[in-house]
């Protein structure tokens, strides 16, 4: 290995990519373009679900459960209607997905008995976005009865302690707003990493080949090493630029909490830009056209991160096979780290585990990669 | 390293090359000296690029050996390619690079001398003609200054041998003949250089000439040799017309040993000219060709050259 030689490889490669409109859009453009896209995009909120009333009684008290149903913040009521059929009418034309119809005798049945039916109704079209509907309303729902319940007993001067009440507290830790952007954003930033990062060193040795200068790089005395090293460093130090403006926005822009150290996070970023930079130039390695080395740059990266890395779908509820095959998903175990760095504050010693996962990747890809290079035709 | 003085830079014996059924270099056996231009000549597939790429160490020899510089090519080809300066067929400099950044590139894997560097940029700039426009992105370069560049870059480790692999192809006329002036400059160092052409006229510049088809080494020799002895007859300029029609005509005339096209005319090699010449017209003209009478010339390497292939292949068709 020879420092010279190495150099002389590393400038000539930023060089090109200087000159390489691909390769800085690439570089530059694409992480900006993803961060706005997947940062924005990917939400698993659900805020303002439409809702249809249907109000039979129209009293004081049922009018009392529609203000809970809209001050939650949750729903926002796009219309009130006066028949049955509204409610089908409504759900027809997507104008709602949720819907409450309010008894006529609604507030007679719970002063006698001190509770009253409502009825929900749900479109349940996408599965999804009505189960966590479902559960706002559900919360809704239990309020108003607790504060139903409250003012039930003291009228009937009822003694709670006899009725022997348990009630959850629910007490949420490290995303306590509940927000799933907190979740997602650290996640997205593992996806542009990865798709920038093998994108850029797929095309590294096979432009190379494609523009025949490849011949006359073999025929000198450069180790395949020093081929190696010397085209990794420039993107290394685009990796690295990149994670670091990722980074920035997400706890800068999208607000993420960031309770970790700087110096764990550069790191765990450090490893998994290895890694990825290594696939990139195994591809590259083994295609020897451009186009069809970033097509399947993009392929491995791709699919692997946004699926499999945990990043939308949680891998706990990933069927067995499944959950097992994340293990070989190298972004499962950036994806975790990144989110236990930010919302939990978590050190180098905490994600002992996950680090290893990706240490073993990085010697591996790594070890692949400089062999995978042969000087000869 | 080696220190045989005496050694030839290029020696190889019995070298061969297959890929599959198909054999692109078949015995191949060459020397070239210290200081001597050594001319590879042959048509498209030959097999020249194929053996250069051996004696490169970039493709591994089937069977036999090859030293270039004293160095085995396929057990030490890290060592051959210290000592060697390749220009590959295809250009294969980095178009989106300078003049200046790409010797500063191949000066830092060829590892020249901090204190030689200058210099020898400089030399490669001037041997170009490329001064003043140092800065000039490569790909906007004309074919001429483009192939001495990439002979400047092959040579700023100043190695004892040079594998040029048709250096020349695509560049017009009077950049090819500066071209070959910078190599008899550098064969003057005492390099000893491998240069390899389709043209034939490009032949006559070189100290030596093999004369490659089909994978074996058909004649190897100076170029006056090759003229003189290799012809089996005397060769004989005539114009006539249609060509095609004569050709024919002379296949079945006895004493006629070869006929072949060369430009708007024929040259036919003829077994005891100086009887058979004079009745070629008469003989033409019965079959409605006409022709001029017949002009003695001095064969050139062409006239050589086609006759060495047409009998090769005769002696493989016949079993």
């Amino acid at each position: 290995m020879n420092l010279r030689r190495l150099l002389a490889m590393a400038f000539k490669e930023t060089l090109q990519v200087w000159r390489d409109p691909r390769s800085l859009a690439v570089a530059l453009l694409m992480p900006l373009m993803q961060m706005a896209i997947l940062g924005y995009g990917v939400s698993l909120d659900i805020k303002h679900v439409p809702l249809c009333v249907y109000d039979q009684e129209n009293s004081q008290a049922s009018r009392a459960i529609v203000d809970r149903f809209v001050s939650s913040g949750w729903f926002s009521v796009g219309h009130v209607i006066s028949r049955e059929s509204g409610i089908r009418y409504a759900m027809d034309r997507g104008e709602c997905i949720a819907a409450i119809v309010i008894p006529v005798n609604f507030s007679r049945t719970l002063a006698a008995s001190g509770s009253a039916p409502v009825q929900a109704i749900f479109d349940a079209t996408d599965v999804n976005t009505t189960n966590i509907a479902l559960g706002y309303a559900q919360g809704v729902v239990a309020q108003a009865n607790a504060a139903v319940a409250a003012q039930w007993n003291s009228a009937h001067a009822a003694q709670p302690s006899l009725v022997g009440q348990t009630e959850i507290e629910p007490s949420v830790w490290f995303n306590e707003t509940l927000d799933s952007r907190y979740f997602i954003v650290p996640g997205v930033v593992a996806v542009i990493l990865a798709l920038v990062g093998a994108q850029l060193t797929s095309l590294t040795i096979s432009r190379e080949w494609e523009r025949g200068t490849m011949e006359q790089l073999i025929s000198t005395p450069i180790t395949a090493l020093e081929v190696m090293l010397g085209k990794l460093i420039p993107y290394f130090v685009i990796g690295m630029a990149d994670a670091t403006f990722c980074l920035a926005v997400a706890i800068f822009w999208f607000s993420v909490p960031f309770r970790g150290s700087v110096g764990t996070l550069f790191v765990t970023t450090a490893l998994f830009n290895v890694v990825v930079l290594g696939i990139g130039y195994l591809i590259s390695v083994r295609i020897r056209s451009q186009l069809g080395a970033s097509q399947v740059a993009l392929l491995v990266t791709m699919l692997p991160t946004t699926l499999l890395s945990g990043y939308t779908f949680p891998i706990d509820q990933m069927p067995a096979p499944i959950r097992a095959l994340t293990f070989f998903v190298y972004p499962r175990y950036y994806v975790t780290i990144l989110r236990a760095i930010f919302l939990k504050g978590s050190g180098l010693a905490d994600l002992w585990a996950p680090l290893l996962g990706l240490s073993l990747y990085a010697a591996a890809i790594i070890w692949l990669a400089a062999r995978a290079f042969r000087k000869r035709l | 390293m080696n220190a045989e003085g005496d050694m030839p830079a290029v020696l190889a014996e019995g070298l061969t090359k297959r890929f599959g059924d198909f054999t692109a270099v078949d015995h191949l056996d060459l020397g070239i000296e210290k200081g001597q231009v050594v001319g590879f000549i042959g048509p498209n597939g030959a097999g020249k690029s194929t053996t250069i790429r051996m004696l490169c160490g970039l493709l591994l020899p089937t069977a036999g050996r090859a030293l270039v510089s004293g160095f085995d090519v396929g057990r030490e080809p890290e060592a051959v390619r210290e000592h060697i300066g390749y220009m590959s067929q295809k250009f294969s400099l980095y178009g989106d690079l300078t003049v200046r950044e790409n010797l500063r590139f191949f000066g830092g894997i060829y590892r020249v001398r901090r204190e030689d560097f200058a210099e020898r940029m400089h030399f490669a700039i001037s041997m170009a003609g490329l001064e003043g426009r140092e800065d000039v992105l490569v790909r906007t370069l004309a074919g001429g200054w483009k192939q001495r560049l990439a002979l400047g870059c092959a040579i700023l480790h100043r190695p004892p041998v040079l594998f040029l692999d048709e250096p020349t192809s695509g560049v017009e006329p009077e950049a090819r003949r500066q071209f070959w002036d910078l190599i008899h400059d550098l064969a003057a160092d005492r390099v000893a250089i491998l240069v390899s052409t389709h043209y034939m006229d490009e032949a006559e510049y070189c100290n030596r000439v093999a004369l490659i088809d089909r994978g074996k080494l058909v004649a190897i020799g100076t170029p006056g040799e090759l003229r003189g002895h290799r012809l089996s007859g005397e060769l004989y300029e005539l114009h006539c017309a249609p060509l095609g029609a004569a050709l024919k005509v002379l296949a079945d005339v006895p004493g006629v040993i070869e006929a072949a096209i060369f430009g708007d005319k024929l040259h036919v090699v003829l077994a005891d000219g100086e009887r058979n010449a004079p009745d070629l017209p008469r003989l033409l003209g019965a079959h409605g060709v006409q022709a001029d009478p017949p002009r003695r010339i001095m064969p050139s390497l062409e006239d050589v050259f086609v006759q060495l292939v047409a009998h090769g292949a005769e002696q493989r068709v016949t079993p």
